[in-house]
């Protein structure tokens, strides 16, 4: 076959045929994408090339992205400031029990509502959609009252007994995955496992527990994410907002009150350098930097849990 | 209950089954009811008998009933709230179409036939795990989280002119915060395209085999599926928008929740949250009524035959019992020979 062009197949290679994309569509969603794709991480890397700037840097209108030194004293200090590594352990405590518990009570409700046929299960079905439409603003207040009333406020005890009782963070759309999730599984598995004589709960402790891996899985990172980018419940509740001096700060909560937090420092002559944009954009990546880690290692995870979990199941 | 019934099982071994059932899914729903019942609902109650009391708090809390006031203080005295409000309400109007299209956008093009679709996914879906109060304070701050070409007074004054300013004031914060809005697309873009894949290939076939072009498959096939999607999304993304910690309005109520001044405290604050929250719920309800799901047109249209056919068997009916009834009649008259009927015989 001969290889000229004609004018038929330049239109073929631009526009393509009915079976094959064109050059000239695939170039624009290709365009799009990565245009896009670096709006998206503009401020990522934005934040990364300012923290590694020093004054001189910062000045000099020359240097826009990538900075002449690489200067780490920026971290050391933003890291000291924050008290990073005990933040960062309490942190994982703060999202990690409640995440726990959060799983465990939101599969066993969304295995509930999956499984059995009972009276009232619509009218319960409503009552969940309502608790996830209702803004928590609304009950704040009194579950703030019951709270300090019970002298939770400023433990993790505020944290845990909602996620324990399955109205933890999100705790409605991790019932609904679950409960998604749990409706795929063929009933034939579980009456083939209760004629052998197993009950309800042997049932769901052996069966349906075992094949919902995925499912737990994604509820799990996407519990734990929540949990630990919270920061005006954990203020409030966890932290405790009354209190100046508490036990319990995340990371998160340091970033929120770094200003201040830095510029005391300053003042005692504690810190090196002096509250600039670069510290506080050290700070600001220490604060995401372990999300980002456990992204990069889980993401296969993350991106592929939606389609298997079936959130947008029928 | 009503299905029990309509399938009149009698009381034996089948009643039972199902009766024990009944049990086990109430055992199993139990512990995230008691939950709801006790951090959601009965809250939710407190918070309405708080909005009429004035409450100090001292030793415990002091409670003065005084009626409205709390409402009517807001409405008097308190602008920034409302104005925040107004504000919020118009930004939230703007930006879940532009989120949820944007999505869809997105969603579209990596449902093609892409190379590296795996990492286009992850770059979009990055801003989920990282975002939260204090990071976009920061980023905020710094300015990055606006495209650095765009000029945002420009437009603001552009809308200023023909638009009330609320609204303008809106659009401009709209385009200032562009990358932030585009960030806040990463679990919509993940909802469309599983729903995009799902859709039948078939479907498609058939439709390029009827002569079907590409843009008509969008419209005819693609949008009609995905459509309880966008409700989803669009709810999710009011949700996420009401609630997160950007909305200077929730910072509002927690900080009149802890003010100093003894004008406010706890009542003011809960008037304010369940102010908030009503205006929250219209706005998903304007999403529901825009995109719920009407019947689609199938449906329709064998329900509209179902009727027309109930109505010709009524007519049938009524016919057939006319004629019945006319029937009797004729024989009635003619039991009383009150006039006779030509029987062919040729004598009257």
């Amino acid at each position: 076959m001969k290889t000229h062009l004609t004018k038929e197949k330049i239109h073929r290679f631009l526009f393509g045929t009915k079976e094959k994309q064109g050059f000239l569509k695939q170039f624009v969603v290709y365009a799009l994408l990565i245009a896009i794709g670096f709006i998206y991480l503009y401020p990522v890397i934005n934040m990364f090339s300012t923290s590694m700037m020093n004054q001189n840097d910062l000045l000099d209108s020359s240097v826009k992205w990538i900075p002449s030194t690489f200067y780490i004293q920026n971290y050391i200090d933003a890291g000291r400031s924050m008290d990073f590594w005990r933040s960062f352990l309490k942190g994982i405590v703060i999202a990690g029990i409640p995440t726990v518990l959060s799983v465990a009570s939101c599969m066993v409700a969304g295995y509930g509502f999956a499984t059995f046929e009972f009276r009232g299960k619509k009218l319960m079905m409503a009552l969940l959609l309502f608790s996830y439409i209702l803004p928590s603003q609304v009950t704040m207040i009194p579950t703030y009252v019951l709270y300090s009333n019970l002298k939770m406020t400023g433990s993790l005890w505020a944290f845990i007994f909602p996620a324990a009782l399955g109205n933890g963070l999100n705790a409605q759309i991790f019932v609904l995955i679950f409960y998604q999730f749990f409706r795929q599984v063929p009933r034939v598995l579980i009456e083939a496992a209760q004629i052998d004589g197993a009950g309800y709960f042997k049932s769901f402790v052996r069966i349906a527990i075992p094949s919902a891996g995925p499912a737990i899985l994604t509820v799990f990172l996407f519990c734990f994410v929540w949990y630990w980018n919270e920061s005006y419940l954990t203020e409030l509740y966890v932290k405790g907002i009354a209190s100046t001096n508490s036990f319990w700060n995340n990371l998160v909560i340091q970033l929120k009150d770094f200003n201040t937090t830095y510029s005391d420092r300053v003042s005692t002559g504690d810190a090196a350098t002096s509250l600039s944009e670069s510290v506080r954009m050290a700070a600001t990546s220490l604060t995401i930097l372990p999300l980002l880690i456990m992204y990069f290692f889980l993401q296969r995870h993350f991106v592929e849990s939606i389609d298997r979990t079936g959130i947008t199941g029928e | 209950m009503s299905k029990l019934k309509e399938k009149k099982t009698p009381r034996g071994k089948l009643g039972k089954l199902e009766r024990r059932q009944e049990r086990a899914g109430w055992a199993f729903i139990s512990t995230w009811l008691i939950g709801t019942l006790l951090f959601t609902f009965i809250p939710m109650c407190e918070a309405f008998y708080y909005i009429w009391f004035k409450i100090k708090v001292r030793r415990g809390l002091e409670f003065t009933y005084i009626g409205t006031g709390n409402l009517t203080q807001i409405w008097l005295e308190d602008p920034d709230f409302l104005q925040g409000l107004v504000t919020y309400v118009w930004q939230t109007i703007l930006e879940v179409p532009i989120i949820v299209v944007f999505a869809l956008i997105i969603a579209m093009m990596l449902n093609g036939k892409i190379k590296a679709r795996g990492f286009f996914r992850l770059i979009f879906f990055l801003p989920v795990i990282i975002v939260s109060g204090p990071v976009m304070n920061m980023l905020v701050s710094e300015g990055a989280a606006s495209i650095p070409a765009l000029n945002t007074q420009a437009v603001v004054n552009a809308f200023d002119t023909f638009l009330p300013t609320s609204v303008a004031e809106s659009l401009g914060s709209l385009f200032g915060n562009m990358i932030m809005i585009l960030w806040y697309s990463g679990v919509q873009i993940l909802i469309f395209l599983s729903a995009l894949q799902k859709i039948d290939p078939g479907l498609y076939e058939a439709a390029k085999i009827d002569g079907g072009s590409q843009w008509e498959c969008f419209w005819k096939i693609t949008l009609p599926t995905i459509k309880p999607m966008i409700l989803i999304n669009a709810v999710y993304t009011v949700i996420f928008l009401s609630s997160n910690e950007q909305n200077e309005l929730i910072v509002m109520i927690k900080t009149t929740m802890f003010s100093a001044t003894a004008e406010r405290g706890y009542g003011y604050a809960t008037a304010m949250a369940w102010i908030y929250a009503i205006m929250v719920t219209l706005i998903v309800l304007l999403f529901f009524l825009l995109l719920g799901s009407k019947k689609d047109v199938y449906d329709r249209m064998v329900k509209k035959r179902l009727r027309a056919e109930k109505k010709e068997r009524r007519l049938v009916k009524k016919i057939e019992r006319r004629s019945a009834r006319n029937v009797k009649k004729l024989e009635k008259a003619r039991k009383k020979r009150k006039y006779h009927t030509y029987d062919g015989s040729g004598d009257y």
